[in-house]
């Protein structure tokens, strides 16, 4: 069986006005029994999926921003958030969800999964990874 | 690594993206729509000209013959590449990033 | 290209739409699905297209078919339905991963 290797899914689009979003998620759901390395990135619009508050009611579209709530117990633990991104969107952390997973080597504490990063951090991230999907 | 941009500057920060986070001795190849980005003397052509100094960029023949791009408007330091060019790039490189 | 093996080349999203028989293009411009299957064919390659985008789009197969209730089928020659777990054990299993989409 082939060693770990590190998995990146870089997610670039708002939720809503197209499937990438959520077919992505899928895609992160299904890799997370597969036991690898894995991260999720939101940089550009990406950032949007995050945001808390999102009601579709009217819309008539399925809300899947709880999903985003499961990624913890799949062990989806890392989601970085490009900070520049934010920026250029007026958005802070506190616009997102309140993101958490529970570390069971530490007495299941809770800790938060959103990790706000720079450009330059996420370069040097992608650099590590060996395999990369964008949604 | 490898990255590949496929599309337009002006339809998208695809490019815009990929050039901010593309360390130096990576390789960029303009692919589809993508080849747009590699015309000279367009608003976006700055972006894309500082980074060759650092960073190899082709741009896929076929594609910029498809758009009637000829080789002589493109941004000097871009190399245009065939699909075997592509083939060679992905294998050269431990990994492939597609900015779509 | 001599020397490259392709592990698997998998549908996902509108991609899936190449799986299905039924287009009927212009005489004159290519038909795309018939040249995934003949490639598929002369060099043995692993056409998969993911079954949830299948279901949203509307590209199945007979036992899709079957257990969904729908009256016919439209898959490709060449081409079959699964999961994203295809996906995911090709990027685990090859070297390179290659992504060509919108």
């Amino acid at each position: 069986m082939s060693e770990t290797k590190k998995f990146m899914y870089i997610n670039r689009r708002p939720p809503y006005g197209t499937v990438y979003p959520l077919e992505g998620l899928e895609v992160v759901l299904i890799g997370a029994a597969f036991e690898q390395e894995v991260c999720m990135v939101f940089i550009s619009d990406g950032v949007f999926q995050l945001r808390q508050g999102q009601d579709t009611i009217d819309s008539g579209m399925k809300n899947f921003s709880p999903t985003y709530r499961a990624l913890g117990d799949y062990e989806v633990t890392r989601l970085y958030v490009e900070r520049e991104s934010l920026e250029e969107r007026g958005l802070t952390e506190a616009d997102l969800m309140p993101l958490t997973w529970e570390d069971e080597d530490d007495d299941w504490a809770e800790k938060p999964s959103i990790q706000i990063v720079s450009r330059a951090q996420l370069s040097d991230l992608l650099e590590e990874q060996d395999v990369v999907f964008n949604f | 690594m490898l990255h590949t941009v496929n599309k337009s500057p002006f339809e998208s920060t695809s490019l815009k993206t990929c050039l901010g986070l593309a360390q130096s001795g990576s390789d960029i190849l303009l692919i589809e729509d993508g080849v747009y980005g590699a015309l000279a003397g367009t608003i976006h052509t700055a972006m894309l000209a500082q980074a060759t100094g650092t960073i190899s960029v082709y741009a896929l023949g076929p594609d910029l013959k498809a758009r009637g791009l000829p080789e002589d408007r493109l941004i000097p330091g871009i190399k245009v590449v065939g699909y075997d060019g592509f083939v060679e790039l992905a294998c050269a490189n431990d990994k492939v990033q597609s900015w779509l | 290209m001599p020397g490259t093996r392709y592990f698997r080349v998998f549908f996902y999203h509108d991609g899936v739409n190449n799986g299905t028989r039924l287009t009927t293009p212009p005489q004159d411009d290519r038909h795309i699905v018939n040249r995934w299957s003949e490639l598929s064919k002369a060099h043995d390659l692993d056409l998969v297209v993911c079954v949830a985008a299948a279901q949203r789009r509307g590209i199945v197969d007979p036992d899709e078919a079957k257990r969904n209730g729908k009256d016919s089928d439209n898959i490709a020659p060449g081409f079959r339905i699964s999961g994203l777990g295809q996906l995911i054990e090709a990027g685990i299993q090859a070297d390179r991963l290659l992504v060509f989409g919108d």
